[in-house]
């Protein structure tokens, strides 16, 4: 299918479910891309795996009772950052493995509340792997809202963020408010993963979350150039593995999550400073 | 003088095991204190409870004739340099400029005001030139040299030095020292160091503690061979003394 084949089919009434997952794809990965920055410069690749898996019991209680995704999969999210945020202070325990005590359960738990709904296996696909169907209209307004949301807030808290990122003791020292300020940032990576799950699915939203972060670190060595380059290779690449995806009928999130690993590969090896072929040179 | 910082009776725990027993320190304006201890003498503990991020047991501590408050109190920290993520891609404008993140206050961004001081701070460390340097590509005493500027960028009366001199060479060390002696004549500035030949020579007085404050006062005047024989728990015969020129010499100070 050629991309003009794409666009006409956008445009088709009767296709009327493609414009509205591309929105959302493009819209999710943008706003993925920003928030990833942080998620990859602060290590907490661990953590958005976390989020992305405690955002399921919310997704799934939602679809039981035919309420809200995004405000169940927030709900869910937010209850278990926090119960990480809150466990992680007893220094017997590090972190992760506080995580991973807590997300492994979450994840349990929506699988436990999503077998008594009818159609189990079908819901339960859809949500690990995504699908760009039967979205309605409401949700592409709440999902280009939240988004919008998110970017403000990270705008807002960027210097806050940016502070106690470098170090830590120094934002206690100076009167910021550390942990409140963790605990905006996993609400806002919950965010960020609520609103991607429905195109791209629970298991691979990571990828939206890591990966245009990671490559645009391989391309810059600056922080402003970093939070504009992830969410616009997020955005291109969403928009090309939604028509990849169309056009060879495979699984939208998969092929997404293929294309942003595509981008990294190449960034990995032709990157101008960091890339295998660069440190090659300047080695000799 | 009046001191500017003063720590009266503090006594300190992490968990349940005691680290600082009744220390009372002095620290007068423009005044560079070394403090110097073994490993474990509740060094780095000290200086966490002057910023207020530990709690005090008991005991008082004021600063500027104000009971201590983190983030209110006027205090500059420079931790040591491994607390700071190196790697994280800012300027070092950028980062000095994060000092004043709580300052500049929540949703606002930084002023003409706010980069006047970044400037000013850089200039007093004579970082200028690099101001738009990526943090990552500094030398180990270009880093010290942003950390110190961070925390002058609030302009503090006290400045706390947390072992600047770990992991530098000489040359390195002897150039910091110059700049620390230089910020000593407008602010009191307290150093924690393991390194006894630097403090010697860079302070004007040195605090030996282990858990208490065991002695204090000029690098000159202290003589007695007990009180760093009891500070370090070493015995006569220890290289540590010679070093100092403790070994029947007296220890060449500052101005001295």
């Amino acid at each position: 299918m050629s991309p003009v084949d794409f666009l006409r089919d956008l445009f088709n009434p009767d296709l009327a479910f493609l414009p509205k997952a591309l929105v959302i794809a493009v819209v999710a990965a943008i706003v993925c891309g920003v928030v990833g920055t942080y998620v990859v410069l602060r290590g907490m690749a661990f953590i958005g795996d976390a989020v992305a898996h405690a955002v399921f019991p919310g997704l799934a209680v939602a679809f039981v009772v035919s309420g809200n995704l995004v405000l169940g999969g927030t709900v869910a999210g937010v209850v278990t950052a926090v119960l990480v945020a809150v466990f992680a202070q007893n220094r017997r325990l590090k972190e992760d493995s506080v995580i991973g005590v807590f997300f492994v359960s979450a994840f349990a738990l929506g699988i436990v509340v999503i077998s008594r709904a009818p159609g189990y296996a079908g819901s339960l696909q859809q949500f690990l792997f995504g699908s760009i169907t039967g979205i309605p209209d409401r949700d592409v307004y709440v999902v280009v809202l939240t988004g919008l949301g998110v970017i403000l807030a990270i705008l807002l808290l960027h210097k806050e963020f940016v502070a106690v990122t470098l170090d830590r003791e120094m934002a206690r020292a100076t009167g910021l408010r550390t942990f409140w300020l963790d605990i905006a940032l996993y609400v806002l990576v919950t965010l960020a993963v609520v609103i991607s799950v429905q195109t791209i699915g629970n298991i691979l939203v990571l990828a939206l979350l890591v990966t245009p972060a990671a490559t645009a670190r391989l391309l810059t060595d600056r922080l402003g150039v970093m939070m504009v380059l992830a969410p616009a290779l997020g955005g291109l690449s969403a928009l090309v593995g939604l028509y990849v995806s169309w056009s060879w009928d495979l699984p939208v999130g998969g092929t997404i999550v293929l294309v942003l690993t595509a981008a990294f590969l190449v960034a990995w090896v032709f990157a101008p400073r960091h890339g295998l072929i660069a440190a090659r040179l300047s080695a000799t | 003088m009046t001191a500017v910082l003063s720590l009266e009776h503090v006594d300190v725990d992490l968990g349940r095991r005691p680290v600082l027993r009744d220390v009372d320190l002095h620290v007068e304006d423009r005044q560079l204190v070394g403090l110097v201890g073994p490993n474990g003498a509740g060094k780095t503990t000290l200086l966490r409870a002057v910023l207020g991020l530990v709690r005090t047991r008991q005991g008082r501590i004021m600063v500027a004739d104000r009971p201590v408050r983190p983030g209110r109190s006027p205090i500059g920290y420079v931790p040591q340099r491994h607390a700071f993520t190196w790697d994280f891609p800012v300027s070092v404008q950028d980062a000095v400029m994060t000092g004043l993140a709580r300052r500049i206050g929540l949703f606002r961004r930084p002023g003409v005001e706010h980069w006047r001081a970044v400037g000013d701070a850089l200039e007093r460390v004579r970082m200028t030139d690099l101001r738009r340097r990526p943090v990552a590509e500094l030398s180990g005493g270009q880093r010290q040299r942003v950390l110190v500027a961070r925390a002058l960028v609030l302009r503090p009366r006290v400045l706390l030095l947390d072992e600047p001199f770990t992991g530098l060479d000489m040359p390195t060390q002897e150039v910091l020292g110059e700049l620390f002696t230089a910020l000593a004549r407008e602010n009191a500035v307290v150093m924690a160091t393991h390194d006894l030949a630097s403090a010697v020579h860079t302070c004007d007085r040195l605090a030996l503690l282990n858990r208490t404050v065991v002695a204090f006062g000029r690098p000159g005047d202290l003589r007695d061979r007990r009180v760093w024989m009891e500070a370090f728990g070493v015995s006569e015969r220890s290289p540590l003394l010679a070093s100092i020129g403790i070994d029947g010499g007296v220890p060449a100070e500052r101005g001295a």
